[in-house]
């Protein structure tokens, strides 16, 4: 199992805020390794980091064992690191198929038959609203279209930011079934996610951070059993 | 019969503004900045093609073929230098670069062809005017090919923004920029290829205004583009159909205020009938509600 993604030692800024404050941690291949903690800790910022919207001040990000701490945003997707950020941001409006054309902006050609095939298989939903206008798509549509969008360029790491917020529980349940289905399919998941309990249950490993440190980590069933974990993010 | 020739002279002005609004709306769209040199691009592409008829002897219809490349060239430089390092920046510092910009061309534009006004040579020079219904009814070639031009440029730019892959992207990127990136859109890329289009359009734009009103001065892009940012936000700014119904309908009050009401009262008119409309509908005719993002 060799590592996918290495963050070494990262510090991002907004500003004056000093955001994240040298984080480590790695992703290995065929894991789902989730990051949780409180709204501000600094677990979206993470992801905007390795993404390429944010930069570190210092450190590295290592992928597939190269750096890309300096490699431009659109430049990260070509080498195959694919992020669905909070919030879903689809293209309201642009239609179901044109959202998921933009998915494989950066795809071989002979590529996009085969993973929108994929995607249609994972998401039956979507491929019944083909030619409809994305921002009339109920918020569980939007979030299955956000993460059909970012499988239409063959990632090799796919990132998710709070993929259950704003959910319904059924819906929450679903989404969850489907990352556990991509991941037994061979991708390794980046997870973000407020709702550590269904993260937890799901992810191999874990990081809690706090206030831009990562404070604890271990296994999910390790972090789902810890008395600190329970107190302050399971509402035990 | 008179009411004809009107109408046609104000679809005719309202073309021009249209294809001048294309530029403004769609470098709204896609960066969210009003680029108030726009209006002057058209004239340097009018100086350009005066320059290559009248000094080096070439076709016009070739000038104005040059002078598209010009301005586009000169879009993409302007982006580049002026802009693109204020990315990120407040708005407030791209608006006043703008019209910075806008005074630095005026100026050069002073200093190469000095202020005396030109008389351009129009593009439909010895082509007859068009009399119809018994000579009643007369159409100016310039008129008649502004309005085709503009109907053509209209249906192009609609199928490149909504069937090419470049022009999805620069509808990805003027939705959200940061997802654009997500995606592996360059954002650079598209933002520069907007402003190519628009500035190789405002160059059509002078060529065909000044062939319709033939002086050439240092300031004649000024008020075109103001009334062209009008025509604009009258039909949505950031809205490609938009920009064209604001054009006609602009062009169209201002013609028929200058036949029926009064010429000096004419701009008043037009900038009065915006303001109404944005009382009524203040995103413009066709302008999308913007919806914050949480």
């Amino acid at each position: 199992m060799g590592s996918v993604l290495t963050i070494k030692n990262i510090n991002v800024y907004y500003g004056a805020i000093h955001a994240i404050k040298g984080i480590s941690f790695d992703v290995n291949k065929g894991e789902i390794v989730t990051l949780i903690g409180a709204n501000g800790a600094g677990k979206s910022t993470t992801l905007h980091t390795v993404s390429g919207l944010m930069r570190s001040k210092t450190g590295d990000i290592e992928f597939l064992g190269s750096s890309i701490a300096r490699t431009p945003a659109h430049k990260i997707v070509e080498k195959g690191i694919s992020h669905v950020p909070e919030g879903r941001r689809i293209f309201q409006g642009m239609t179901v198929e044109e959202n998921l054309q933009m998915g494989a902006f950066v795809s071989k050609p002979d590529r996009i038959a085969h993973n929108l095939e994929y995607v249609y298989e994972q998401f039956p939903r979507l491929k019944e609203r083909t030619k409809q206008i994305a921002g009339t798509l109920s918020g569980g549509e939007q979030q299955m279209l956000a993460m059909g969008r970012a499988l239409m360029s063959d990632p090799r790491l796919l990132m998710l930011d709070e993929p259950s917020m704003g959910l319904a529980p059924i819906l929450v349940d679903q989404i969850f079934e489907i990352i556990q289905n991509l991941n037994k399919a061979g991708t390794t998941i980046l997870l973000v996610e407020q709702n550590a309990q269904m993260a937890l249950s799901v992810a191999h490993r874990a990081y809690v951070i706090e206030t831009g440190r990562i404070t604890l980590s271990g296994t999910g069933a390790e972090l789902a059993q810890s008395e600190e974990v329970k107190k302050a993010y399971l509402g035990g | 019969m008179n009411f004809l020739t009107n109408l046609i002279s104000g679809l005719s002005l309202g073309s021009v503004y249209a294809i001048i609004a294309l530029g403004y709306t769609m470098v709204y769209g896609i960066s969210k900045m009003l680029n108030f040199a726009h209006g002057d691009i058209i004239m340097i592409g009018g100086y350009v093609s005066f320059v290559l008829t009248m000094y080096v002897g070439m076709n016009g219809w070739v000038a104005l073929l040059v002078a598209m490349v010009v301005c586009t060239l000169l879009g993409i430089l302007i982006e580049r230098l002026a802009y693109r390092p204020l990315r990120g920046t407040g708005s407030l510092a791209v608006l006043i670069t703008a019209i910075g910009v806008s005074y630095f061309l005026q100026n050069s534009a002073l200093l190469i062809w000095g202020a005396n006004p030109r008389v351009f040579p129009s593009l439909f020079e010895g082509i007859n005017t068009i009399h119809a219904a018994g000579g009643k009814l007369t159409i100016a070639p310039v008129s008649l090919f502004t309005i085709l031009a503009n109907i053509l440029i209209m249906i192009v730019l609609t199928l490149f923004v909504n069937r090419t892959k470049a022009g999805k992207a620069m509808r990805a990127v003027s939705e959200d920029n940061g997802a654009a990136q997500l995606m592996g859109i360059n954002v650079n890329q598209s933002i520069s290829l907007t402003f190519a289009i628009g500035s190789g359009l405002a160059a059509v734009a002078g060529v065909l205004m000044c062939s319709a009103y033939p002086v050439l001065m240092p300031t004649t892009g000024a008020m075109p583009g103001i009334k062209a940012f009008t025509a604009a936000v009258f039909g949505g700014i950031g809205s490609i159909p938009g920009a064209m119904i604001g054009g006609l309908i602009l062009g169209i009050i201002e013609i028929f205020s200058r036949a029926y009401i009064s010429t000096e009262l004419s701009d008043a008119i037009v900038f009065a009938c915006l303001i109404i409309v944005l009382l009524v509908k203040p995103t413009g005719l066709l302008g999308k509600k913007v919806s914050e993002k949480v």
